[in-house]
């Protein structure tokens, strides 16, 4: 920790100013948002659809919804965190409708332990940065996270993958913070569990 | 503490939130188990692996596409 720290409550958000801007129907101060937070909502609606066209419209409709109902947002929480949430839900809902025969909610998924009990005791050795080229490893992260139910892919995405804070995540969720951490546990050691089939030592065989 | 115990406390000892005593319990505890400690160090990497790598492409043609998409429906809308 150093010594000298200014007090936390002095310090304000830049995007508090932007926001305010844009309220008072700013476009540059809203394109500036759109600027900085892009990338980060097409990556979450892409996680969580797996789809790249899917996740196209739901970043242009997420940032249309945020524009629309800017007057709604207190500044109680990030703008970035309120960002992220309507994202989850357009992604969600886009879920929803893609499987129309099976309900798609942050609450499926979450009953059953199965899955998540460690089965898979080997080391990952040489580390798997070493056996895979970039390519290769980009798409064994794919496809791994690409298992999981949506439920726990939208929860370790937030956390894990946009280093949202359990709060956040909380927040952007719609869920308890004790939740949080038992479907991110659930998420984390599945995820573990179906990389290890890639990323397990081997005892001199050949690659599966 | 026992192999179902280091589990509970995993996803607070991965995010910093864990009480000293607790801590010294699961460090204990996987210095003990091989399975454990084995489970401690691939989710640590499963974890670091994901923040480290992009792995959805976001081209500078799609960048641009997407914002001009975003900046037109925001204009038209309201």
């Amino acid at each position: 920790m150093p010594a000298i720290q200014s007090p936390v409550t002095d310090e304000v958000h830049p995007d508090v100013a932007l926001v305010e801007r844009a309220k008072r129907g700013d476009t540059a101060a809203f394109e500036q948002l759109v600027r900085q937070y892009e990338r980060q909502i097409f990556r979450v609606a892409q996680h969580i659809t797996q789809n790249r066209e899917d996740a196209e419209d739901i970043t242009q409709d997420a940032f249309l919804k945020a524009y629309e109902k800017l007057d709604q947002f207190q500044g109680n929480s990030k703008f970035s965190t309120w960002l992220v949430r309507i994202a989850v839900n357009e992604s969600l809902m886009r879920l929803r409708k893609r499987k129309t025969s099976k309900t798609v909610s942050m609450d499926q998924d979450v009953q059953t332990e199965d899955g998540s009990i460690p089965r898979d005791f080997a080391e990952w050795r040489p580390n798997p940065e070493q056996i895979y080229g970039q390519g290769e490893l980009g798409d064994i992260l794919r496809k791994a996270i690409q298992g999981l139910p949506p439920g726990f892919r939208t929860v370790f995405t937030l956390r894990d993958v946009e280093n949202l804070s359990t709060e956040e995540t909380a927040e952007a969720l719609g869920l308890s913070v004790p939740a949080v951490k038992s479907r991110l546990l659930r998420a984390r050691l599945q995820l573990r569990e179906r990389l290890s089939r890639h990323f397990r030592q081997k005892n001199g065989g050949p690659k599966p | 503490m026992n192999c179902t115990d280091f589990l509970a406390q995993l996803t607070d000892y991965f995010d910093g939130q864990i009480d000293r005593d607790l801590l010294a319990q699961v460090q204990a505890h996987v210095r003990e188990c091989h399975h454990c400690e084995v489970v401690l160090d691939t989710t640590r990497q499963t974890i670091s692996i994901y923040r480290e790598h992009e792995i959805y492409e976001f081209p500078a043609e799609l960048r641009e596409r997407l914002h001009a998409a975003i900046m037109k429906k925001c204009r038209g809308g309201r």
